[in-house]
């Protein structure tokens, strides 16, 4: 006889799940009970809204999908934004709740939330096990649903009876069978060659990476292509680090805060792929002004994203990967030498924002030099608000990763991701940029980064406001500057203390490169507070 | 424009909210929605009219298949389909009246199923238009209540939306 706990503990493990992220309570206490007898690690978080996003940038720079683990009521309900967080940025992400007992559901009773039903529209998938013989099927089709096709989370929620249930003996399904899941990875042979139709006629091709080309680890196919034709790139915030930011054949990151001249090109060209980007309105506000003379080729693995924001010429259902691999082995196509030399111009008129100054941190400039001293494969989180925008268009991604919060744009995200990216990449270099806004989100999380002793390394833009809703309010509401304001935050060197953990206050650039140096240098985790003009503007 | 999709999903519970959150989630007019089981009783099907443009039909079609237990959806085609709905009316009316509603019954196939005093019950099957010329002719005499089934559809000849799918 086996526990419903014992086997969802023994599914992780066949699942090779090494860590896990959560925060116990007693309708999780069966599962716990076994947890702590496997090799699973468990990262106690201190809210659990943070064991989501932990797991969510473990899973992303991981590759694989992140496990975090909530009580029910309370701690499946602070689940929620995390849940959410992953949903927008398509991350496969497993998230297990404790549930009351089952024949206490729909009772209202004590720490009873219906979680399944809360996060129906940002769950790929989720299932309220009410058999603990259904457990490893559940298991099986919850890690193929999160991480095949278009990654996203799965919820399993777990009643309290359903963990202590005993059932004859465990085996684990080979296979997922699902008659409704069967995600087309292969392009369409036929749209592929209309594509490249499309691209021999074109006069003034671009390529625009998004999220999705990160997703399907494509990087070195987009690339490729890119060389061989000579189309030059843009991409989106999710499609950041594909290609890195002083290469010949890349223009920029389009969108409201993006490079101008990307932008541009988005506008002029007379053919654009899209490659795995949504069409999010912070990419292209407006897809008419693009669509009109502009043919469109969409390529996506999740058909509903084609022609949901912007009309498409040619829809290519797929794996970019596979469908980047087999249109180059289409086409022998090479750019016309007068576009490229145009968007190239461009590209170098374009005069990067900021100044050293020694009177405060001057961001986008650090962020420059910060890119400069960084390791080539470094992961790099960002948070939400003006630190974001500031990073995005100075920070240049390498061979790394730059994670962030760029569907739901939720505060608080960059500490808690960068935490999981560091536990599932421990050799890597990790450093997490934040506002003084979106850094008190999370920064409970220092006892987290403190316990578990993660190298990640904080970078704390402090400009007392909550900057960006601040310029926003300068920009459109006549400077009518309302509950943007942070007074009462703490001294931030001496919270890092009270933590353990070293921190450094800087006010010039120049302050601010000797500490980074020093902060990269030093061993374990380190808080970097930079003082920054707080009439610092992003755009 | 409406459209009349015919989608099989896994018979399992939560599958109806699944289906009508996304509906209004994603801001989609549901026009009518049937649900029942089909010969295999794994799998139900329901029929969902929707009123939008094809940019819409094609969104509610891609965004459905989505769903994990949504097994295949289908559009179907105008004029390659039958479809039918049921609805039970109840209408005020005094004895000397009977006859005159009876009449109408029999003009657009209807039966009486249920008789009182003060009070007609009137059964249909049959295209909305059908029903709603039923509903037009007597409401004069005061309708007390409607109950419609839904549409339900089925396509014409041998073709079937379970054809080359399901249960694999
Ligand atoms: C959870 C959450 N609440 C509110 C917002 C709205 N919002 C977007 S940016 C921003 C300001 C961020 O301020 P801060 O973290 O200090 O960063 P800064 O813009 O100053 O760099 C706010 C409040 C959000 N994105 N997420």
């Amino acid at each position: 006889m086996i526990s419903g706990a014992e086997i969802m503990v023994k599914c992780l493990e066949i699942e090779g799940v090494k860590t896990v992220f959560g925060y116990p309570g007693a309708a999780i206490c069966p599962f716990y009970d076994f947890l702590c007898r496997s090799k699973i690690e468990h990262v106690l978080v201190r809210e659990e809204q943070n064991a989501a996003h932990e797991a969510s940038g473990y899973a992303r720079a991981a590759g694989v999908p992140g496990v975090c683990v909530a009580t029910s009521g309370p701690g499946a309900t602070n689940l929620i934004t995390g849940i959410a967080t992953a949903y927008m940025d398509s991350v496969p992400l497993i998230a297990i709740t404790g549930q009351v007992n089952q024949w206490l559901l729909g009772r209202d009773v004590f720490q009873e939330a219906d979680i399944t039903g809360a996060c129906e529209s940002f769950t790929k998938h989720s299932y309220l096990v009410k058999n603990a013989a259904d457990l490893p099927r559940i298991f099986k089709e919850a890690f193929h649903i999160a991480s095949t096709g278009r990654p996203g989370p799965v919820l399993i929620d777990v009643p309290t009876d359903v963990q202590k249930q005993m059932v004859a003996s465990f085996s684990y399904p080979q296979k997922a069978q699902i008659p409704g899941y069967k995600p087309r990875t292969q392009g369409h042979a036929i749209q592929i060659r209309k594509a490249a139709e499309a691209i021999s006629k074109a006069k003034r091709p671009l390529l625009c990476c998004g999220g999705g080309v990160v997703l399907a680890g494509a990087r070195t196919e987009m690339i490729e292509f890119a060389e061989k034709t000579g189309i030059p790139i843009v991409s989106t915030m999710m499609g950041l680090g594909v290609v890195p930011m002083d290469s010949p054949v890349y223009l920029g990151m389009i969108g409201m805060h993006g490079h101008e001249n990307a932008n541009r090109a988005m506008h002029d060209a007379d053919l654009i792929l899209l490659c795995g980007a949504r069409v999010g309105d912070r990419a292209v506000s407006d897809p008419q002004q693009v669509s009109d003379t502009t043919k469109i080729v969409h390529i996506d693995i999740d058909p509903a994203e084609i022609g949901k924001n912007m009309d498409v010429d040619i829809p290519i259902v797929g794996d970019i990967r596979l469908v980047l691999r087999a249109l180059a082995a289409e086409t022998d196509y090479t750019a016309p030498a007068e576009w490229i030399e145009h968007v190239k111009a461009e590209k170098a008129a374009f005069v990067p924002k900021g100044s050293p100054r020694d009177d405060y941190v001057e961001p986008r400039s650090f962020m420059r030099v910060l890119s400069r001293m960084m390791a080539k494969n470094a992961i790099f989180c960002a948070d939400v608000g003006q630190n974001q925008i500031w990073a995005a268009k100075n920070f240049n991604v390498k061979e790394g990763r730059f994670l962030t919060s760029g569907g739901l744009g939720t505060m608080g995200y960059a500490l808690p991701a960068a935490i999981g990216a560091k536990l599932a990449k421990p050799h890597r270099q990790v450093v997490c940029v934040c506002g003084d806004g979106s850094f008190q989100m999370s920064m409970c999380e220092l006892a987290t980064l403190k316990q578990t002793g993660a190298d990640v390394k904080i970078i704390l833009m402090v400009n007392e406001r909550l900057g960006m809703v601040w310029e926003l309010q300068t920009k459109l509401y006549d400077g009518r500057h309302t509950a943007t304001t942070l007074t009462g935050s703490p001294d931030f060197v001496k919270l890092a203390e009270a933590y353990g953990i070293p921190a450094t206050e800087v006010s010039s650039n120049a302050q601010a490169e000797l500490a980074a140096k020093r902060m990269l240098e030093s061993d374990g985790p380190f808080l970097l507070v930079c003082r920054v003009d707080p009439d610092e503007p992003t755009l | 424009m409406k459209h009349t999709l015919s989608v099989l999903v896994e018979n399992q519970p939560g599958v109806l909210s699944k289906v009508a959150g996304l509906f209004s989630r994603r801001g989609f007019n549901i026009d009518s929605l049937a649900v029942g089981v089909t010969q295999d009783a794994d799998i139900s099907r329901m029929t969902i009219v929707v009123d939008g443009d094809e940019h819409i039909v094609e969104q509610v079609e891609k965004q459905l298949n989505k769903l994990i237990p949504v097994i295949k959806v289908k559009v179907l085609e105008p004029g390659m389909f039958l479809s039918s709905e049921h609805a039970l009316i109840k209408v005020t009316c005094r004895a000397k009246q009977h006859a005159e509603i009876m009449n109408i019954a029999e003009l657009l196939h209807a039966s009486i199923v249920d008789v009182s005093p003060a009070s007609l019950t009137l059964e249909i099957t049959g295209s909305e238009d059908r029903l709603n010329t039923l509903i037009g002719l007597l409401k004069p005499y005061g309708i007390k209540e409607v109950v419609r089934s839904g549409a339900l559809a089925i396509e014409k000849g041998a073709s079937t939306a379970l054809k080359q799918n399901a249960k694999a």
